[in-house]
């Protein structure tokens, strides 16, 4: 199941998918879905993260995995903790932002990924291993 | 009491001139300019701008000796956030937390923010109270102990008889016995009447038994 349905998550689902997995998507807005392309076979359903209809609809109650990335920290933070806590899922993966939130949550037992840290290590190696080369 | 309020709301607001008022130390955050500047001119230094998830922000508000938070932002993730780090991170000890929509309530407790506050359910309770056709009305919760004071309206079918005669379940008493705008203190011997309101406090869980103890 992927939360969020922006560049990363469609991006992720349609992945998921060309590896044989079967995937459920949950987005707020409908139009989101229109990055998933004519070859999605899986599941779209509107809805916001925190909703247990929305959640349901999408199966999470049988997912093996989930990855959370909708574009609200906090709404990936608490959506990620219903997966575990009331779910029981062991696979769950979420997008934080801000690194500092991404780190406590990550010492807290969540699975954090946070794309800021990522593009900071990135940035700050590349000009540093360009100038070392000169 | 050093309180640091998150969210500067009406609620915020209204909250932080009290508890001032009441000679308490507050720093209220709220994430909006425009809203923190109109703050700012009425709270002064009291008045911070920031998002109140932010690590930086809290800490810049002085959230490591702070002796209560409360998260009363209009948005149910933010508040659970706020009270989760102030908790595990910042080792606060007492967190209070708003929840403006009813359905998330649960999500609350699942993630073990208590007490949490729903003005919709506060006041769906006072209906309640109000219309005669519920015959079980939770009047307070208390989540954390597990407690529950509850209202019952009694038919005109039920028999008149003492206190001591009704087969309560272990883990509910009655507390007062409520007649044409009077009330009692209910003991052994008080006398439970045909159409009476009775309050009564139960464990949770309990109110299906405590209704049938006072209703057949």
């Amino acid at each position: 199941m992927v939360v969020g349905c922006g560049r990363v998550g469609s991006a992720v689902t349609l992945r998921l998918q060309a590896a044989g997995w079967d995937v459920a998507v949950i987005d707020e807005r409908a139009e989101t879905f229109q990055r998933l392309g004519e070859g999605f076979t899986g599941i779209t359903v509107e809805g916001h993260a925190l909703d247990t209809p929305t959640l349901v609809e999408a199966g999470i109650d049988r997912a093996d995995a989930v990855v959370v990335a909708t574009n609200g920290d906090n709404t990936n933070i608490v959506c990620a903790q219903i997966a575990q806590k009331r779910y029981g899922i062991g696979c769950v993966v979420v997008r934080i932002l801000d690194p500092a939130r991404a780190a406590l949550y990550a010492e807290l037992g969540m699975r954090t990924v946070c794309p800021t840290t990522a593009a900071i290590d990135i940035l700050s190696d590349s000009v540093m291993s360009h100038t070392a080369v000169i | 009491m050093y309180i640091l309020i998150a969210g500067g709301g009406k609620v915020g607001r209204t909250l932080t001139h009290e508890l001032l008022k009441m000679r308490h130390e507050v720093t209220l955050i709220e994430q909006s300019a425009t809203r923190y500047r109109l703050l700012e001119e009425e709270l002064e230094h009291v008045a911070q701008h920031g998002d109140a998830t932010e690590l930086m922000v809290l800490e810049r508000c002085g959230i490591q000796r702070a002796e209560l938070v409360v998260a009363v932002t209009g948005d149910d993730e933010d508040n659970i956030v706020v009270c989760q780090v102030a908790r595990e991170h910042y080792g606060v000890e007492r967190v209070i937390a708003r929840v403006n929509d009813p359905r998330n309530h649960d999500l609350f407790d699942l993630l073990g923010i208590s007490p949490s506050v729903c003005a919709t359910t506060s006041i769906m309770r006072l209906i309640e109270h109000e219309l005669p056709d519920h015959e079980l009305v939770p009047l307070l919760e208390l989540r954390r102990e597990g407690l529950e004071v509850v209202e019952v309206q009694l038919g005109d079918d039920v028999a008149q008889r003492q206190v001591s005669e009704i087969p309560l379940p272990e883990g509910a008493r009655l507390i007062a016995v409520l007649r044409a705008g009077a009330s009692d203190i209910a003991g052994p011997e008080t006398i439970v009447r045909p159409g009476d309101q009775v309050l009564a406090i139960a464990r949770s869980g309990l109110e299906d038994a405590l209704r049938r103890a006072l209703l057949t």
